[in-house]
C-alpha cells in the first residue's frame, strides 16, 4: 500500500510567539491546535485522530486529547523521535487514513525552553538507557555530539568552517522577510565563523535558536479536503529511518536522511532533481550539509561546494531551503524543529511564504527532520509533498 | 586518573565482567562465540546474530581517534571541567568508542593520532571509566 495523495494538509499553524513566560506549554498546544484546524476551516470536533511525542506530557496522548476537548479518538500515535516526531505523525496519519482508521488527524507541538524549564530530554537525560553508562558520563552535550560529526565530515571531505557558514548566511537572509524571526538580521560568513567556537569545529552561530513556541499539523482525507475551501497539499511521499551505533560501526559522514530519503522519493515518484523547495532540518549547521548530500541534492561530501555562494538562498538558488530562517534563525520550539519544517513547506507550495523568498511555481516540496544526534542516535523523517489543486 | 569527573555509571549486572575488569584498570571487550562480532557498547548477547555465547576478549586498548571535540562549555559537573575532550576512538578491534581524552596537546591532536586505554575509578561503585590519552 502507498500512501501517495492518500491524504492532505489541509491546516497549519505556527505559533508567531518565541518567548512565552506567561502561557502554559498546555495552552500553547491548545492555540496551535485551533490555529491549525482554523487554517483548515475545521472544528476541533471534527478530529477524530490525535498525534503527538514527548512535548506533551501526561498519560500518553490522551491528557491533551481531553485537555483540548477532543471526545472521540478512533487512532492514536504518540510516537517520540524527537524533532522529527511530527513529520513521521504526517506519514502515519497519511497511512492511517488511507486504511480507513481515521479522516482528520491534528498533529501538535509545543514548548518552552526560553521561559519553562527543561525541553523533553533525548536517550542521555535517563539513566535506565542502555547507552548511559557509555556516554553521558564522558560530559556529552548536544553541541558537542554534533561537533564530532562536522569534524570527520570536515576530515574525510575537506569540509570548511565558511562552507558550514553560508548555510546560516542563508537562514539568516531568510528570516530577515519573516516579521516573526528571533533573529531577524542577515549574518556574514565573517560573523559566524568569528562567533566563539563552543565545541570544535562548531560555533555559537551554527547552532540554532532557542526559542519558545509551537505549531500544529491538520491532516484529512482526500474527501474532506475536497469540501473545504482552503487549498490543501497532498503528502506524495513518507519515510523513515532509525541511525544509531550500530553496535560500534558508527559512521559520522552520513544521517538517517540516506534511507528515508529514497524511500520518501520513492514512494512520491519523483527524485531529488525534481524538488523546488526544501526544508531541511537545522539543529546545527553541519545538520543541513549532511542531510543535503543524504537526501541526494549532491554527491556525499559534495555539500560543501553546494552551499556555497548562495546556493540555498531564495528564491533562486541550486536548493532554496528553510525560507522562514528555519531553526538557525527563526524558530526552535520545544528544541525541536520539524513541525516547522512541515509549516513552510505547506506555506511554499501554497505560494504563501513571505514574497521575497517565495518560490516561483512551488510544485513539489521536501521537508525533512532529524531527531536526537547525528553523533549518536537519531530519527529521520522525510516527507514529499506536492501544490495539489489549489 | 585525569582531571575529569568520574560519574558513577548505572551498573548492568549482565555486563558485571567488563565493569569490575574495567575497575582493576583492564579493558575487556563482548566477542561473540558464534559469529565472531567484537561489538560496543557492551551487551550480555550478540546484537548482530542474537547469540547469548559472548566471550569477554582482552584488549590492549589500542587504537585512533575517528573523531573529536573540544567542549568548551560542559555541563554540569564538565561545567569546571572545561574545555575537555569528547572524541570517537576506533579500537584496534573495530568498535568505535564514544570517549575522552585526556593528557593531550589540545594544538595538536588530530583525528588518526594513536592512543591507549587508560582508566579512571569511580568513587561509589567498583567500576571505572574508559579514557584514552595519546602515546
Amino acid at each position: 500500500m502507498s500512501i501517495r495523495g492518500a491524504a492532505h494538509i489541509a491546516g497549519v499553524y505556527e505559533h508567531p510567539g518565541r518567548h512565552l513566560p506567561d502561557t502554559s506549554l498546555a495552552l500553547i498546544h491548545a492555540e496551535v491546535a485551533i490555529g491549525a484546524l482554523a487554517d483548515a476551516g475545521l472544528t476541533v470536533g471534527d478530529v477524530d485522530a490525535y498525534f503527538c511525542a514527548g512535548d506533551a506530557p501526561g498519560f500518553g496522548g490522551i491528557s491533551f486529547a481531553e485537555y483540548l476537548g477532543i471526545n472521540s479518538v478512533s487512532y492514536t500515535d504518540t510516537t517520540e523521535t524527537g524533532g522529527s516526531s511530527y513529520l513521521i505523525h504526517v506519514g502515519h496519519a497519511a497511512a492511517a487514513i488511507a486504511a480507513g482508521k481515521c479522516r482528520v488527524a491534528l498533529i501538535t507541538l509545543a514548548g518552552k525552553p526560553r521561559t519553562g524549564g527543561r525541553p523533553p530530554g533525548g536517550s542521555g537525560n535517563v539513566s535506565t538507557a542502555p547507552e548511559f553508562g557509555f556516554e553521558t558520563v564522558y560530559g556529552t552535550s548536544v553541541l558537542g555530539l554534533y561537533a564530532l560529526a562536522a569534524q570527520r565530515h570536515m576530515y574525510e571531505f575537506g569540509t570548511t568552517s565558511e562552507q558550514l557558514a553560508e548555510i546560516k548566511v542563508a537562514a539568516s537572509l531568510h528570516a530577515q522577510h519573516n516579521p516573526n524571526a528571533f533573529l531577524p538580521n542577515p549574518v556574514t560568513i565573517e560573523e559566524v565563523v568569528e562567533s566563539p567556537l563552543v565545541s570544535d569545529p562548531l560555533h555559537r552561530l551554527d547552532s540554532c535558536v532557542i526559542t519558545d513556541g509551537g505549531g500544529a499539523l491538520v491532516v484529512v482525507h482526500p474527501d474532506v479536503a475536497k469540501d473545504l475551501d482552503r487549498h490543501t497539499i497532498p503528502v506524495l511521499g513518507h519515510g523513515e529511518a532509525m541511525k544509531h551505533l550500530d553496535a560500534g560501526r558508527i559512521d559520522l559522514t552520513h544521517t538517517g536522511a540516506s534511507s528515508s530519503g529514497p524511500l520518501a522519493f520513492a514512494e512520491a515518484g519523483v527524485s531529488p532533481a525534481d524538488i523546488d523547495y526544501a526544508s531541511i532540518y537545522d539543529s546545527f549547521t553541519i545538520t543541513v550539509l549532511e542531510t543535503i548530500e543524504d537526501l541526494g541534492f549532491c554527491e556525499k561530501g559534495r555539500g560543501g561546494a553546494f552551499v556555497t555562494d548562495g546556493g540555498l538562498v531564495a528564491p533562486h538558488g541550486r536548493l532554496p531551503f528553510n525560507t522562514d530562517g528555519g531553526g538557525l534563525c527563526n524558530n526552535h520550539p520545544a528544541n525541536r524543529g520539524g513541525m516547522t519544517k512541515v509549516v513552510e513547506a505547506v506555506r511554499q507550495l501554497r505560494g504563501e511564504a513571505h514574497a521575497p523568498v517565495q518560490v516561483p511555481d512551488c510544485e513539489l516540496a521536501v521537508a525533512h527532520g532529524t531527531g536526537g544526534s547525528i553523533g549518536t542516535r537519531m530519527g529521520s523523517a522525510t516527507l514529499v509533498l506536492g501544490r495539489g489543486e489549489g | 586518573m585525569s582531571s575529569l569527573p568520574t560519574p558513577n555509571p548505572p551498573i548492568d549486572p549482565a555486563i558485571a565482567v567488563y565493569w569490575a575488569a574495567a575497575a582493576e584498570g583492564r579493558l575487556v571487550l563482548p566477542k561473540c562465540s558464534e559469529c565472531g562480532l567484537v561489538h560496543w557498547y557492551p551487551r550480555p548477547f550478540c546484537p548482530d546474530c542474537s547469540s547469548r555465547s559472548i566471550e569477554w576478549i582482552h584488549s590492549d586498548g589500542a587504537g585512533e581517534i575517528y573523531s573529536f571535540t573540544i567542549t568548551r562549555r560542559g555541563q554540569g559537573a564538565y561545567r569546571e571541567a572545561s574545555p575537555y575532550v569528547l572524541a570517537y576512538v576506533e579500537l584496534d578491534e573495530g568498535p568505535r568508542v564514544l570517549t575522552n581524552i585526556v593528557d593531550a596537546d589540545l594544538e595538536t591532536l588530530a583525528i588518526g593520532q594513536r592512543v591507549t586505554a587508560t582508566f579512571d575509578n569511580v568513587p561509589e561503585v567498583e567500576a571505572a571509566l574508559l579514557r584514552f590519552r595519546p602515546v
